[in-house]
């Protein structure tokens, strides 16, 4: 039977609430930084999925948005890349419905079932916006989930699923929109998610003969915290059984969310639980997952989704939150715009720049970063192996703050960092509070987008205090 | 290999005044210090028969300075090396004239960059993959501050307080000298509270943006007396250049610059020093920002690993003290042109050694000047220490 093998998530550090100036709400919202998007927060969830295991037994890649950053250009062959996943991988990115993440679960268990993958790794990750002040601003959040399934050997086996796809314009957008669109609020509820869910669900338990008091755990995609109270009590789940949808805390993460909450189900599930999935947009999907004696292995030393909502900073004003997003219209620093990348320079350093090789001497056994071809040690020519470093820890040599160059998170945190094992590397030091930068704190590296000119988005890694 | 000692000459300088010269472009700048250089050694612009150019981003072949000064089809070679452009165009000119392929040259460097518009200095950068952090000079040399206040063990605010004093030292300096873009003093509160720029550098830790040129007309040696009776001798040239070891090294110490020490070890080898600290009379020296200065008196032999501080302290040098360093100003007060600056101090030392530094004439009589003119960035350096003696 396929199941999960491991799981992980990704929430970003920064929240709207309380002590943010111009918030006016006591509901915190999870708000990814200027450098964030759905491609980076994947790979931050998809890095905790797979920790410790071993990645070339990754087949297949589905990866779930609704805020992709090209339309065209596979955000899932980006991420594969920055995951350091085989190039033989299948990737596939599922856009445009805010069920994407459980489609590409029920694709990824389809592809284990019919052996065309070991392994399929299903990602999903949303940054939606809505205007400032606008309806759905203190419902949305940021946020990412990442599950790796196979045929035999899960945490968490799937024993069931249902589906049901409808049109339904209740929330969307088109290409040109900034925005999340939507009708009026009790038309959406009504004849949208109050209709649709309950069929879906009534449908799945039809079928297979489940009912609530059968449920240890409901993982239930809703669109506000006041419709998601309202359909767990139609539905007949008692509030202890309710995974805790997190609104007031991070909101509804799009394609994410069913995800982030079936990942929030299994950090603390035991063997022999029950849950309940459901997911809604265009339709709905229901899984009904069972909790193997093998679920600690799920989830040991992955950080999971509590320990993100905990290690958050409350930014202080919501101009910082509104620069970032570019909906706060700003002065230039007097510095000269960012000249675009060379497209072909960008591909040929993808080794160094994307998956974040470095290369260890095979004449010397210095590790040095980018990958060189002469050895800056002993000068042995072409004797290199390849060393992946995006996941190694390091700490910071020196340090300095940066008020000229004129980046969006001025003062720029530039940090010399030695990394365990050897290695040595200046980058940007990104969701940092500059009390808290010192030499020798240990930091990590994520995967961040630097800019984008002339249409392309540059990432590349920064490195950032060590999160939880 | 050779040494250049007592081969080459200069029998003329000149230098324009830096600053914001919204008035004058490269060409202006030029015909400002070439005329002021052939009028100090009584030659003429025919007489030239090859030059060097240095620049880093004002233009790109000889062709502008055979415009400037109407050459006619000399060969002109146009120089580069980073912040070091000027000491090695200057450099290059030397070896032309030692090996007597030229009897007499102008070296010249020049940079107007203030036409960019922009806070800060503006480079120009080759199209690439972009991902290295946008940080211009005063974040990468404040790498350095950074770890040398921890490397010895100095509370921040202590070292702030020495490099301040760096700053004072130098703007005094500037004072008393009319070419300097800055004549005006500073005082120590006023550079502790100056607008950060990189931490923990401040504004006043930082050397200005500005546009300017000077130029050098050698002839050898053995033909220089028939110029002036005081024309000075090129003692020693040292060039390092850095392939980005410091960055690739995770040893390396920031707190220390080798490509100073490499090229300062040609220069003292080439002109016989054995002992910087008492046979060098004054030196200028790449102060870009106030730690830059700070390392560098121990870099170049001044005084001992981390004994910096200490001798900022005690005055050493102050115009006034043991040894002093950036009399006319240094870059603090003259800003930096990048492909100029070189030649401005080389300017600087040839008239110390003249006695014609006016009120900022040292009270010794020098007979020993250094100049030390340095590129890049901490962790990868190019480093040029230039040398001068008068004639024995």
């Amino acid at each position: 039977m396929a199941g999960i093998l491991a799981c992980g998530a990704y929430i970003p550090r920064f929240r709207l609430g309380k002590e943010t100036a111009g918030w006016g709400s006591p509901l915190e919202k999870a708000v990814a930084n200027f450098d964030e998007d759905s491609i980076t927060m994947a790979v931050a969830a998809a890095q905790d999925c797979l920790r410790g295991l071993d990645r070339s037994q990754v087949d297949a890649l589905y990866f779930a948005t609704t805020t992709p950053p090209y339309l065209e250009q596979q955000a899932s062959a980006l991420i594969a890349e920055a995951l350091d996943l085989r190039p033989t991988v299948f990737a596939t990115d599922i856009t445009n419905t805010l069920r994407g993440g459980t489609i590409a679960l029920r694709a990824a268990l389809d592809a284990v079932m019919a052996g065309s993958a070991r392994q399929a790794l299903v990602v999903a990750a949303d940054s939606r916006m809505s205007a400032p002040r606008g309806e759905w601003e203190r419902s949305l959040g940021d946020g990412a989930a990442a599950v790796l399934v196979g045929r035999e050997g899960g945490g968490a086996e799937i024993l069931a699923s249902h589906t049901m796809t409808e049109h339904m314009l209740d929330t969307w957008r088109t290409p040109q929109d900034l925005f999340v669109r939507s009708w009026e609020d009790r038309f959406i509820a009504e004849e949208g998610y109050q209709r649709v869910v309950p069929q879906v669900v009534s449908e799945f338990s039809q079928r297979h003969g489940v009912v609530p008091k059968d449920i240890d755990r409901v993982a239930l995609y809703a669109p506000d915290a006041r419709r998601h109270q309202d359909m767990a009590r139609r539905l007949g789940f008692r509030p202890e059984q309710v995974v805790d949808p997190l609104f007031g805390k991070v909101g509804n993460t799009g394609a994410a969310f069913t995800l982030l909450l079936l990942v929030s189900a299994l950090e603390t599930a035991k063997p022999g639980d029950r849950i309940l999935a459901v997911g809604y947009g265009d339709g709905g999907d229901v899984f009904l997952l069972r909790a193997t004696e093998g679920v600690e292995r799920v989830r040991s030393n992955r950080r999971l989704v509590s320990r993100h909502v905990e290690a958050k900073r409350i930014l202080p004003t919501y101009e910082t939150y509104a620069r970032w997003r570019e909906v706060w219209v700003s002065e230039a620093a007097r510095r000269p715009p960012p000249p675009m990348p060379s497209v072909s320079a960008l591909w040929r350093e993808k080794e160094a720049n994307i998956r974040f090789y470095g290369s260890r001497c095979n004449a010397c056994g210095y590790t040095q970063y980018p990958p060189q071809r002469v050895c800056t040690k002993c000068q042995a020519v072409d004797q290199m192996t390849p060393v992946r470093l995006a996941e190694t820890y390091g700490t910071v040599f020196t340090y300095s703050m940066d008020y000229l160059a004129g980046t969006i998170d001025t003062p720029l945190v530039v940090a010399v960092v030695n990394f365990e094992g050897g290695g040595r590397w200046l980058g940007m030091m990104t969701d940092r509070e500059i009390s808290e930068v010192r030499i020798g704190m240990p930091v990590e590296l994520t995967f961040r987008k630097l800019r984008t000119v002339g249409g392309v988005h540059n990432y590349y890694w920064k490195c950032m205090p060590v999160r939880a | 290999m050779e040494s250049i000692r007592d081969r080459v000459a200069i029998i003329g300088m000149g230098c324009t005044k830096f600053g914001e010269r919204w008035d004058a472009d490269a060409i202006d700048l030029m015909v400002e210090a070439a005329y002021e250089a052939y009028q100090d050694a009584g030659v003429s612009p025919k007489d030239i028969q090859a030059a060097w150019v240095g620049t880093v981003g004002s233009f790109s072949t000889g062709q502008a300075l055979a415009e400037a000064l109407k050459l006619d089809y000399i060969p002109i070679t146009r120089c580069e090396n980073a912040c070091a452009t000027a000491t090695d165009a200057f450099r290059n000119a030397c070896y032309a004239v030692a090996a007597g392929i030229y009897d007499i040259v102008l070296a010249m460097g020049v940079e107007k960059l203030k036409d960019t518009g922009a806070s800060g200095l503006v480079t120009p950068r080759p199209m690439g993959s972009d991902v290295e952090p946008p940080t211009p000079p005063p974040a990468q040399f404040a790498l350095a501050a950074t770890r040398y206040a921890h490397h010895y063990g100095i509370p921040m605010e202590q070292l702030k307080r020495i490099l301040a004093k760096i700053a004072v030292k130098n703007h005094h300096n500037g004072t008393l000298n009319p070419k300097a873009h800055f004549q005006r003093e500073v005082t120590e509160e006023q550079v502790l509270n100056a607008p950060m720029i990189a931490w923990p550098l401040g504004l006043y830790d930082c050397c200005g943006v500005s546009d300017g040129a000077a130029a050098a007309i050698l002839v050898r040696a053995d033909w220089a007396k028939s110029f002036r009776d005081d024309y000075v001798l090129v003692k020693g040239l040292g060039l390092a250049v850095g392939g980005r070891q410091g960055l690739l090294h995770d040893d390396y110490d920031f707190v220390h610059f080798p490509e100073n020490i490499r090229a300062a070890q040609i220069a003292y080898q080439e002109a016989g020093v054995k002992n910087p600290r008492k046979e060098i009379d004054l030196a200028i020296v790449h102060d870009c920002f106030t730690i830059t200065e700070l390392i560098l008196y121990e870099d170049l032999g001044f005084t001992e690993r981390g004994r910096g501080p200490a001798e900022v302290e005690a005055g050493t040098f102050t115009l006034e003290g043991e040894l002093p360093v950036n009399t006319d100003g240094g870059l603090k007060c003259f800003g930096h042109p990048i492909g100029a600056s070189g030649i401005r101090m080389i300017y600087e030392v040839y008239k110390q050694l003249q006695g014609k530094a006016g009120p900022r004439q040292i009270k010794k009589t020098p007979r020993l000047g250094l100049t030390h003119n340095l590129g890049g960035r901490p962790g990868s350096f190019t480093a040029a220490v230039a040398l001068f003696g008068g004639r024995d």
